[in-house]
């Protein structure tokens, strides 16, 4: 059987002033029913932007997009409607997702009537009833309006919005950052619960490591449009090969006293992905950058599953 | 909102509809403000609709033998250069007066907002020709273009209200595309659009009521503008023609003997003040309750 | 806490209250704490808790109306700040006490290069500089935060964020305040490149001497710069000590209750262990502890006493009433 999401070799580039951004630059996996890919990196790292294009809110300028199996990159109409119903989002930020004046159950609704499934006002009702108990909402507040919400309630009705059309894949794009932390535990929980239930895929776009071990099988780093690093999320974490994810994972501010994180401390800053030359973007800021790394990079299968993008992996982490 | 809906949740779908309507009414009337303006404005039209049996005059007919008379219970504005009751004319002018005001505003701003949601909404070369159509539209002056669409299409009550809708759009329609722009990229929309909803339903639905708010209070300012340029007009012999009493008529007559007889100014010029603080008021009202942020 | 001592900085029983809409709004409730010179206190807390308004009452920057301090003195040297008029308090600012906001973008001013910007506050605080010396002096700052000279001329849209940032931070540090107050400094920035501030901040407070109080949501910055902390909810400290009594022995449920929260790096823990419910509506604060309705250990004098502060070891304090439960 085809997996539910394969993404091959895709591609988007922006026309910018002072040039080409390559904001997605030939980035390749797999997603399957009901499991997770967490896409990790920084501001500016293109991990929005891949997930946008992959559910068809922007157009990729090369490469694939299969959803069971069937190309999805360029279709239009009923087709793409078709597509969309089965990849649905999730934002990032929970006040301008929602529209200010629809209130919880008109957002709810909205999907709903556009899916022509429902025929009377009554199933509709219904069924918004169940949505909104299945993300947690409280009835009482069917008739709320998002700014009488806090984050976390709107977060919900986001999810409950994405959930209307029962898609089978869903897009977070950094769906806790805006949180705190104990409402930001709710929202994982649910979207761990969800997933459990009603077996829908996520990718998971974060730039928090700590956030995407708990609830990705697979983990993709990103930097400047590349992939650096991608592996089931238990070997990546016990085995971070490329420079840059050993950066990532060591800048997260730890709450273990016992224990400080060995800092890697980096140089400069991001640089941008703006016609940028061959080679390795991040070796601007490697500590182990060498001439070598002027080279085109190509992700490299180190381990079963772990594939790296760096030509001094081997070197480095003495394998 | 009611406690009950949840329990009764398949009938009230067909119960809302009235009850709906009428909250929208008293939302709309809430503040002191807005329901002083929708007293005044009720007012205004009964009296624009009545005027045939509240004028104690009929406002064309001339009483040579009682010229400029001031004000006193018998003639309540008094009267003007001809002998005729100001009062009756100012009730006799309320309804051609009230619906150029409204109509030209309210078409005018409708062509903008068209115009400029569609500018900001698709952007690129529908964009640019429509921007830079209101650009050159804009540059010409208001009256000069009201004096040459009212010539070419001749006199009269719709050429007029024609005339001086056509001339205020670029400024609704610059004004809706710049809110446009500023509400594009929520993401609301992008969620819109990954749900299946039209361009249409995204435009009208998500994008519109969330940037009309400016352009409701623009909308009620411009009425009392272009009642008073709509006096420009008749003046010019371009507009409404006397002696229709319109309220921009009575005002420019008024002018010609400021200093001598002020009531014939006046009267009439408060009687159009207070229209406008009545529509201003009202328009205020109508926007804080399409703003579910101020409902309660 | 005693009444006499001779702290660098002294907050005693502050009350600040906001109106809003006819309601009123309890936004900090009888905070106390002192702070040593050289000392960083961290004040955790979620969203709405307070944090902001007592680093703005310390400031007297309250926005007044609708802000309004109900309570409280604050003592920085013995001085009282709350009664020091306008014009002295002007002077500290910026000279003593200095702020870095969370939002660096708009703590610049974008018509202004980042150096005209340093030298202004420069010269505003010491007046004898010249142009030229507060040129020099404004350069080194910059130096010091790790951006070269030459981009002294250029204005804050051509900086990223995380040197920004730093701009913002060596303008707060160009008047060598005592205090520096830092409000989430990091928040709006990458991780790798809050990692570089926080090392800045933190060296730069070490070589300085600078007394910090640091705002934040994130317990991992706490621990990584700061030697206390203290826990704020609702408006009230509801547990303050140093950082290695209160992460090794966190003793308040809502503190515990951040913890559990925290996605685990190190364990494998599948599922995370939430706070119930969400944090009170500020305008009506539930009676007694202000935890109660969300703290599984909740008791009936939870729900209508005053909390008394216990403190547990010399220095760590906590307000709950129900010390001894069953998970201690």
């Amino acid at each position: 059987m085809a997996p539910l999401i394969e993404v091959k070799n895709l591609k988007k580039y922006f026309d910018v002033p002072g040039g080409m951004n390559h904001a997605v630059d030939d980035i390749s996996f797999v997603i399957n029913q009901g499991e997770t890919l967490g896409v990790v990196g920084e501001s500016g790292c293109g991990k929005s932007t891949l997930g946008r294009t992959i559910i068809r809110l922007q157009e990729a300028t090369d490469g694939q997009v299969l959803l069971n199996g069937e190309d999805i990159t360029h279709v239009k109409g009923r087709k793409l409607h078709k597509a969309r119903e089965q990849m649905q989002i999730v934002f990032q930020d929970p006040y301008s997702s929602l529209n200010p004046r629809m209130s919880v159950e008109a957002t709810i609704t909205e999907p709903l009537k556009r899916s022509g499934r429902f025929h009377s006002k009554a199933e509709l009702n219904d069924e918004v009833d169940r949505l909104m108990k299945l993300v947690g909402i409280d009835d009482r507040l069917r008739h709320s309006y998002p700014h009488e919400l806090d984050g976390g309630r709107r977060q919900r009705v986001g999810i409950a919005r994405a959930l209307a059309l029962n898609p089978s894949f869903i897009m977070c794009d950094e769906p806790v950052s805006a949180l705190d932390v104990s409402i930001q535990a709710q929202v994982l929980n649910l979207l761990m619960d969800l997933q459990e239930e009603l077996k829908v895929a996520y990718m998971f776009v974060t730039h928090d490591l700590s956030v995407v071990k708990h609830i990705s099988d697979d983990i993709l780093v990103m930097y400047l449009g590349q992939a650096v690093e991608k592996g089931p999320t238990k070997e990546l974490f016990r085995n971070m090969l490329h420079p840059y994810t050993k950066v990532l994972f060591s800048a997260i501010p730890s709450t273990d006293l016992d224990h400080p994180m060995h800092r890697l401390q980096l140089k400069g800053e991001i640089t941008s992905a703006i016609d940028p030359e061959p080679g390795c973007r991040f070796r601007a800021r490697c500590p182990y950058a060498t001439e070598k790394c002027g080279q085109p990079q190509q992700l490299e299968e180190i381990k079963p599953n772990h594939f790296v993008s760096c030509c001094r992996v081997r070197e480095i982490n003495d394998l | 909102m009611g406690k009950a809906d949840s329990n009764h949740v398949p009938k009230h779908g067909k119960k809302k509809r009235p009850n709906e309507a009428w909250k929208t009414f008293k939302r709309v009337f809430k503040t002191p403000s807005a329901k002083l303006g929708g007293v005044l404005m009720a007012i205004i039209i009964f009296c624009a609709v009545f005027a045939p049996l509240i004028a104690p005059y009929d406002p064309y007919t001339m009483d040579l033998t009682d010229l400029f008379a001031t004000p006193t219970l018998k003639h309540l504005f008094g009267t003007d250069a001809m002998g005729r009751d100001v009062f009756s004319r100012v009730l006799y002018g309320a309804k051609y007066s009230l619906a150029l005001g409204l109509f030209t505003a309210f078409i005018g701003t409708m062509l903008g907002v068209v115009l400029g949601s569609l500018a900001g909404y698709f952007g690129g070369i529908v964009e640019t020709i429509i921007m830079r159509f209101c650009d050159i539209w804009g540059a010409i002056p208001g009256m000069l273009l009201n004096i040459v669409i009212s010539a070419c299409l001749g006199t009269g009550f719709f050429n007029t209200i024609l005339a001086m809708s056509i001339g205020t759009f670029p400024g609704g329609a610059r004004m809706t595309r710049g809110q446009i722009l500023a509400e594009r990229s929520k993401e609301y929309l992008e969620a819109a659009e990954s749900i299946n909803a039209s361009k249409t339903s995204i435009m009208f639905k998500h994008l519109l009521p969330n940037v009309i708010s400016p352009t409701i209070v623009s909308t009620t300012m411009a009425i009392g503008g272009n009642i008073t340029a709509a006096a420009g007009l008749s003046y010019l012999g371009l507009g409404i023609q006397p002696p229709t009493p319109e309220w921009g008529a009575l005002l420019s007559d008024g002018t010609t003997y400021i200093n001598s007889y002020p009531h014939l100014l006046l009267y009439p010029g408060l009687v159009i003040g207070i229209t406008v603080l009545a529509i201003n008021l009202m328009g205020d009202g109508v926007r804080d309750a399409m703003d579910p942020k101020l409902r309660d | 806490m005693s009444t006499e001592n001779n702290s660098f900085l002294s907050v005693k029983n502050i009350v600040v209250e906001y109106t809003s809409g006819g309601d009123i709004i309890h936004a900090v409730n009888d905070v106390s704490f002192d702070l040593e010179k050289g000392e960083s206190l961290g004040l955790v807390g979620e969203t709405g808790a307070g944090k902001t308004t007592i680093a703005k009452t310390i400031l007297r920057i309250l926005p007044d109306p609708p802000a309004k301090m109900i309570g409280g003195e604050v003592y920085m040297n013995g001085v009282n700040l709350t009664t020091l008029p306008e014009d002295d308090m002007r002077k500290r600012r910026g000279n003593d006490i200095a702020m870095i906001f969370q939002d660096p973008m708009t703590a610049l001013n974008p018509l202004m290069t980042v150096g005209d910007q340093i030298v202004e506050g420069i010269q505003l605080h010491n007046k004898n500089l010249s142009r030229k010396e507060a040129e020099e002096e404004a350069c080194k700052m910059l130096e010091m935060v790790g951006i070269a000279r030459r981009r002294f001329v250029e204005y804050p849209h051509q900086f990223s964020g995380g040197m920004k940032q730093r701009v913002v931070i060596a303008m707060a540090l160009a008047c060598n305040p005592s205090l520096i107050l830092a409000d989430e400094p990091t928040t709006a920035l990458d991780v790798t490149i809050q990692a570089q501030v926080l090392e800045l901040i933190k060296d730069l407070q070490k070589k300085y001497q600078t007394s910090m109080i640091m705002i934040t949501h994130d317990l991992g910055i706490v621990a990584e710069t700061c030697e206390r902390v203290a826990v704020i909810y609702a408006g009230e400290i509801v547990e303050m000590g140093t950082v290695r009594d209160v992460f090794k022995n966190p003793s308040h449920p809502y503190t515990i209750g951040l913890f559990n929260s925290l996605p685990n790096m190190v364990e494998d823990n599948a599922r995370l262990t939430p706070i119930d419910g969400m944090p009170p509506n500020p305008a009506k604060l539930p009676k007694g502890c202000k935890f109660n309705p969300r703290c599984k250990y909740a008791t009936d004098a939870c729900r209508n006493k005053e909390i008394p502060v216990t403190e547990l070891t010399p220095g760590h304090v906590c307000k709950c009433c129900n010390l001894n439960r069953g998970d201690k």
